[in-house]
């Protein structure tokens, strides 16, 4: 081996460092997806008492930046199957 | 009422059972009462660990199932008179774990003992989550390692959201306990700092263990390395993490770099 490389050899514990916290923040806001499904399915439940809704049909959005988080909640409400055939 | 504690970390082979044994005899041999729990049915390693393998006979499954009592189950340690053992099972599988049998063993225990350790098996899975549902504190075990680090970020998003405290709307305290550090390595920059640990994952700092040969030559003997050879440099991090645990006031002692002959000569170059 090169004595030379051995010395010029890049730190990589920075580039750990980076990776993790680049990665982690990411993963961290995917996984208050727990609490986004959560949501989902208790909307989904109350909308359900009242008219029939397709549980595929239903997205729940949490963005979250600093001062504030948006709840983003779409329901597709499908026509009256009886209305559909007609 | 005895604490539990669970010993966690997502990744597997961070140190969970080392430390499980080290911190349960540390906390024994300040003459408190300790049983440890081998929640990881199917590939128990504790018994094997604290030196006890050849004297399991009823283990957790068993107990939950109504096999044998709870006491029957238990193994005294050999050196130290309050530290026992419940080992799992290795025979069946982790579904023999149920939620209300672990619940009505862990507070059967905690009338007993002062701290109930549990040792979780590594994943996210049944066993992990069941080993950690009933705890107070949360040890998080983590190299200072890319992998680990992330494991230990889920493994700390889990505590916060599926334990029992955690349900009730209370906070879960964790605290991370840093294993296979090698100060030298990470003076170098070619290992994630202490500092760096900690700022991604913030949660405080129960104790460094520096990476040893003594960590390893106590699982070949069967003990603890705090029963091992209490004066190795990971034996005094684990006194001191136990320290910690039962609520003093410890400064953390940071692991001094081990230089050889060779290191001397180039210490320089680190500087």
């Amino acid at each position: 081996m090169n004595i030379f490389r051995l010395f010029n050899k890049q730190r990589s514990a920075p580039l750990a460092r980076e990776r993790l916290q680049v990665l982690l923040a990411h993963e961290r806001a995917a996984s208050s997806c727990d609490l986004v499904s959560i949501l989902r399915e208790e909307i989904l439940a109350v909308i359900a008492k009242h008219v029939q809704v397709d549980a595929e049909r239903v997205h729940v959005k949490m963005d979250r930046s600093e001062n504030m988080s948006i709840l983003e909640i779409d329901v597709e409400i499908p026509l009256d199957p009886a209305l559909q055939a007609a | 009422m005895g604490k539990v504690i669970v010993v966690t970390s997502g990744k597997g082979g961070v140190g969970k059972t080392t430390s499980t044994a080290a911190l349960g005899a540390a906390l024994a041999q300040r003459n408190e009462k300790v049983v440890v729990v081998d929640f990881d049915v199917g590939l128990r390693n504790l018994d094997l660990v604290m030196g006890a393998e050849r004297r399991v006979v009823y283990d957790l499954v068993n107990v939950i199932q109504g096999d044998a009592k709870l006491p029957q189950a238990l193994i005294r340690d050999k050196r130290l008179e309050t530290l026992f053992l419940l080992p799992a099972s290795q025979t069946r599988d982790k579904d023999n774990l149920t939620p209300e049998g672990v619940e009505w063993v862990i507070n059967e225990l905690k009338r007993y003992f002062d701290w109930v350790i549990c040792d979780s098996p590594a994943g996210i899975e049944r066993g992990a989550t069941l080993a950690m549902r009933h705890a107070d504190v949360a040890v998080v075990v983590t190299n200072p390692e890319v992998s680990s680090v992330r494991d230990s970020d889920r493994i700390i998003g889990l505590l916060d959201s599926k334990t029992l405290k955690a349900e009730r709307g209370e906070r879960m305290e964790k605290h991370l306990l840093l294993t296979r550090y090698d100060a030298a390595r990470a003076q170098r920059g070619d290992m994630l700092k202490v500092e760096d640990v900690l700022e991604i994952l913030s949660i405080p700092l129960l104790g460094i263990i520096p990476e040893s040969m003594d960590v390893l030559r106590a699982s070949n003997l069967g003990a603890p390395v705090t029963l091992a050879d209490a004066r190795s440099a990971p034996a005094l991090a684990y006194f001191e993490a136990a320290r910690r645990l039962a609520g003093e006031i410890v400064p953390i002692s940071m692991p001094e770099e081990k230089r050889g002959i060779f290191g001397k000569i180039f210490s320089r170059r680190a500087a």
